[in-house]
């Protein structure tokens, strides 16, 4: 079986930066699996500003803050990268079986740090009465339909949970000439960033509802409606507030979860509350040799905070390797 | 007259207090870094916002192109830009930061692509 000194799962912000530390720190035998037949991960889909800030000390939009780590990482020899890979299995010894188009890839990683990221909350999560209609979508999936494959998925939407996935879908559809009826967030504030409310939300005169709660999805075949009510200090309905929103759309933006399944494959504890990685530290595991950086250590808020944070789990890769 | 914002220069979101006088700034506070004060008096007097979407191209590799505009734009004339960039196809390879449109509406705003695409 080949055996890799480093493999990384995952192209996105965290495993771009991982490897690019992992070589700067003297790990000169790399390889890096991603699924998609780009490098970039979520940010190609992101078109929006307000990437780099932090970490470039510049303003820029996701494709653009990814393609300097595309540029970085393709110009090192020792990275290999392997496009349209896909990871199905892990083994307590580092061993990983992988797709690509027509064969069955393993191989031995004597250090391994995943950077798988992480999934959104489906409807099925927060417990949405009503049918179930086509027309409800995740944010994000929504944001892959308009901005990757270029289409609309909808003309009259609400969205449910006031994430920054969700705030950003809400202009997006808007300037695409749909029409945003209400953003419904059970909290009293925003779960997502304050600028984001502004340029995405009042920017648009889009009704914010806070401390409501959506209780139905109508609609046979396509969603026709929901129903929203005012929520009590227990985010228990309060009788008599229902009211209704006509719509065809519904976007589901409430949370992300990391996504950790092959690390729960190779026997590695998971807390079952967050989906993270049992740990002490930053990018440590139960499992010495295997990191697990970005977020599917934790979820971020933002791409800076991952990339810098991923650098760590290259570092300590390195680490690992010369004992 | 007084006014409340949120700054939205960075992730942090400020909470400025603006003192407005005939339409003009006077005084801003409650900005933790300078581009707070030069963010209010924009925002009041002419606000402004990087435009981000997507075009068609044609026989290249993806099939919509991420573009921006290069500096902020007026918030009144967004809708009339993405009416001009709605109309745009790509046809040839580019490279993230290549001019797609120049002079958007007339304003001297060029429209650049953020992505590579062959």
């Amino acid at each position: 079986m080949i055996e890799r000194d480093l493999v990384i799962v995952g192209g996105g912000p965290g495993g771009m930066a991982a490897a690019i530390s992992a070589y700067e720190n003297g790990i000169k035998d790399i390889l890096l699996l991603e699924r998609d037949q780009y490098l970039g991960g979520i940010l190609n889909q992101c078109i929006h500003t307000g990437f780099g800030l932090n970490y470039f000390k510049e303003v820029l939009t996701g494709p653009e803050y990814a393609d300097r780590f595309i540029k970085k990482v393709q110009g090192i020899p020792g990275i290999e990268i392997s496009l349209k890979s896909f990871v199905v299995h892990l083994t307590k010894d580092k061993v990983l079986t992988y797709l690509r188009p027509g064969m069955v890839k393993t191989v031995k990683a004597r250090c391994l740090i995943m950077a798988t990221g992480c999934r959104e909350k489906t409807r099925e999560m927060v417990h949405i009465a009503g049918t179930r209609p086509a027309g409800v979508f995740s944010a994000g999936l929504a944001q892959k339909l308009v901005n990757i494959e270029g289409l609309l998925p909808g003309k009259e939407v609400v969205i449910v949970g006031s994430g920054d996935i969700g705030l950003i879908m809400a202009r997006r559809f808007t300037l695409e000439g749909a029409k945003v009826k209400a953003v419904i967030e059970i909290q009293d504030k925003t779960r997502g960033l304050m600028r984001n409310v502004v340029q995405c939300v009042t920017d648009f005169d889009i009704p914010l509802y806070f401390k409501h709660k959506i209780l139905k999805i109508f609609g046979r075949d396509r969603v026709e409606g929901i129903s929203v009510a005012k929520v009590d200090d227990e985010m228990n309905k309060i009788q008599g507030t229902e009211f209704t929103i006509d719509c065809d759309t519904v976007l589901i933006s409430v949370g992300l979860i990391p996504e950790n399944e092959l690390i729960e494959m190779a026997g590695l504890e998971l807390d079952r509350k967050t989906n993270s990685p049992v740990s002490k530290e930053v990018n440590k595991t139960s499992m010495p040799g295997l990191f697990v950086c970005g977020n599917a250590f934790k979820v971020y808020d933002l791409a800076d905070s991952v990339s810098k944070d991923s650098e760590s789990a290259g570092r300590l890769a390195a680490e690992y390797l010369k004992h | 007259m007084t006014k409340e914002l949120i700054c939205i220069e960075c992730p942090k979101g400020c909470a400025l207090s603006v003192d407005i006088e005939n339409c003009r700034v006077v005084k801003v506070s409650g900005s933790e870094c300078p581009k707070g004060e030069k963010y209010a008096v924009s925002e009041i007097e002419d606000p402004k916002r990087i435009l981000t979407s997507t075009v068609l191209t044609q026989g290249l590799s993806l099939k919509m192109l991420p573009v921006r505009t290069d500096r902020p734009i007026p918030k009144s004339r967004i809708f009339e830009a993405m009416n001009e960039i709605r109309k745009i196809k790509i046809n040839k390879a580019v490279n993230a930061g290549d001019i797609i449109l120049e002079n958007l509406l007339g304003i001297e705003i060029n429209l650049i692509v953020t992505r590579d695409v062959i």
